[in-house]
């Protein structure tokens, strides 16, 4: 009933709307004023830590600016970018970053996959997989980190001594293979989730029907159940393509970007605190930030009206 | 729901099961094992210790190093989940049960935030703190924490308050409630599920996070406990600091692991409310 409720709200704002600006109802405009007054705290703040920073990083990528020399300060126009973009280490950086996105999504959308039609399909032990399965979601990411980089070191690790003492942290592809393993063991059950909340929307009946008209399990999966789960997988996707670009912790703790394994993350947090160079990191900042909002931008073209969110405002 | 047939079916996902169950508690019973063993120990790559020791639990939890980080993830964790939660609600009631115009604005605001690359704002923002006095205090980090949390816990809160019954609130004051009665009695208790459901996640966004903690801070004084990990070295330069990690790693996560394990079906629906129900 609060539906009713609102969209008489709805209809009584549209109709004052339709009689003119001025000559909203008084309960309408204290609604109103009800409703910003209420978002103010939060929209100050997600503006005031995202939008200005972000704002104030275009400024400071425009100025020679490093913190060694803070009296050296000076407009250099779109330098500090040509600088990053005919960087190898910048392109470095972009390739691995891309690598570990693209071949850690598609395991986990895989994995993720399996994980939740067993967890869907399976009565028996249905808690203790979701519970299992929430345990890498739940655990500190650094904490991970260091168990996979401890298992993996010579003389010290047991997946070390089991492959023949070898130290895959210690040359560029193997180091992003345990990056990308440590990535999909903490991420897969995220995806898993949300495709499971998906799964489930996919009615039993249709399948049923599907399956008295002699479809296969395979045709019953690809032309029913992903169809049907087409804004689930492309939710769950977004979030962990982005949250992929992004990866900085895991790389942080296996090997500090040693080796050609800085992701982009890293080699911004590098730039500030070893380079120190304010003006070239700003610059860094903008290109990952317009990377993002690319791929933001190209998964919501996809989405068409079922965008996250969009629920919310019918 | 497919009906588990026959025998064989059933051995074979509880073979699919135990699998899982496997692979998600191995790298956690590892950092165990090493949190463990004895110093000397440390190089043996066996799975479990030889010799099981309490040392590095001592060493960490008299150490200063270790203490004050944790506390002050506890701190920051819960100050910016508080807040976080209290400004959420006030922006997912608006949502939800109000008519304003930049509603859609405000939501299409919210996702762009959860999908904020972080690292984007770590070089202007470490400025700006320096500037405002903020770098290396507890706000520096609660103000971002509060930013991020915010997004999920409006789309949490938008969503689960659409689903009370409003109307009660009505009846409630007929009855002859006052407004405030009509509110703690009546929805309050309604809304409280959906409000344990994002401060659990927030804080665990919180506890979790490790980009800014490390950026934002330089003393122990507000680097919160993954940051600290970070920064453990050996008790002497020649002694590796595995073992002390590890039993590190271990305080900080065996808590968590309890926490989701207990909230494990509120935790499920949070993550999952607002994204596929579209």
């Amino acid at each position: 009933m609060s539906t009713s409720t609102q969209t008489a709200a709805v209809a009584e704002a549209a109709g004052a709307k339709g009689k003119g600006r001025g000559k909203l109802s008084e309960g309408a405009r204290a609604e109103r004023r009800l409703g910003w007054l209420l978002c103010a705290p939060a929209v100050v703040i997600m503006i005031a830590v995202t939008a200005y920073p972000i704002g104030y990083a275009v400024y400071l990528s425009l100025q020679k600016y490093n913190l060694a020399f803070p009296n050296a300060v000076k407009f250099v126009g779109l330098s500090n970018y040509g600088a990053v973009l005919s960087s190898p280490y910048w392109w470095q950086a972009f390739k691995v970053t891309i690598i570990i996105m693209v071949v850690s999504v598609a395991i986990e959308f895989v994995l993720g996959m399996l994980l939740a039609l067993l967890m869907y399909r399976t009565l028996l032990g249905r808690g203790t997989v979701r519970t299992s399965a929430l345990i890498p979601y739940g655990i500190v990411t650094i904490a991970a980190a260091y168990s996979w980089q401890f298992a993996w070191t010579p003389s010290t690790g047991y997946l070390s001594a089991l492959f023949n003492n070898s130290a895959p942290l210690s040359s560029t592809v193997s180091s992003l293979g345990v990056i990308i393993l440590a990535e999909v063991w903490k991420t897969t059950p995220f995806v898993a989730l949300l495709l499971l909340a998906g799964l489930s929307l996919v009615p039993e009946d249709l399948q049923k029907a599907a399956k008295v008209d002699g479809a296969t399990a395979w045709q019953r999966f690809t032309r029913i159940t992903l169809p049907l789960m087409k804004p689930a997988i492309l939710v769950a996707l977004l979030f962990r393509t982005l949250d992929a670009f992004r990866i900085f912790d895991n790389i942080y703790i296996l090997t500090d970007g040693g080796n050609g394994t800085g992701s982009v993350s890293v080699l911004g947090y590098d730039n500030l605190f070893n380079a120190l160079n304010l003006g070239i990191g700003s610059a860094i900042s903008i290109l990952i930030f317009i990377c993002v909002a690319i791929i933001a931008v190209l998964f919501i073209k996809g989405f068409g009206t079922a965008a996250p969110g969009s629920n919310l405002l019918k | 729901m497919a009906a588990i047939t026959n025998g064989k079916q059933k051995l074979g996902w509880g073979a699919a099961n135990t699998l899982v169950v496997v692979i998600v508690a191995i790298p956690v019973l590892w950092i165990v094992s090493l949190s463990f063993k004895t110093a000397s120990a440390i190089t043996d790559p066996s799975f479990w210790p030889a010799h099981w020791t309490l040392a590095n639990y001592t060493g960490i939890l008299q150490s200063s190093q270790f203490i004050r980080p944790l506390i002050n993830s506890i701190g920051i964790g819960l100050i910016a989940t508080v807040i976080a939660v209290l400004f959420a609600s006030m922006a997912a009631y608006a949502v939800a049960r109000l008519a304003f115009p930049g509603k859609s604005v405000l939501i299409g605001m919210a996702l762009l935030i959860a999908m904020f690359p972080a690292i984007s704002l770590v070089t202007p923002m470490f400025n700006i703190e320096r500037a405002l006095g903020l770098f290396n205090t507890w706000f520096g980090l609660i103000i971002p924490y509060v930013a991020f949390g915010l997004p999920l816990g409006i789309y949490i809160l938008a969503a689960f308050f659409r689903e009370i019954p409003w109307e009660l609130e009505k009846a409630a004051k007929m009855d002859g409630a006052t407004p405030f009665q009509a509110f703690t009695k009546v929805i309050a208790p309604l809304a409280a599920p959906g409000m344990v459901t994002t401060a659990i996640l927030v804080f665990l966004f919180c506890w979790n996070e490790f980009l800014f903690a490390i950026s934002f801070t330089s003393t122990i004084s507000s680097r919160t406990a993954p940051a600290a990990l970070a920064f453990f070295s050996g008790s002497s330069q020649f002694s590796s600091p595995t073992g002390p990690i590890s039993a590190a790693a271990v305080v900080i996560t065996i808590p968590i692991i309890i926490f989701v394990m207990i909230f494990q079906r509120r935790i499920v629906a949070g993550l999952t409310s607002g994204a596929v129900k579209g």
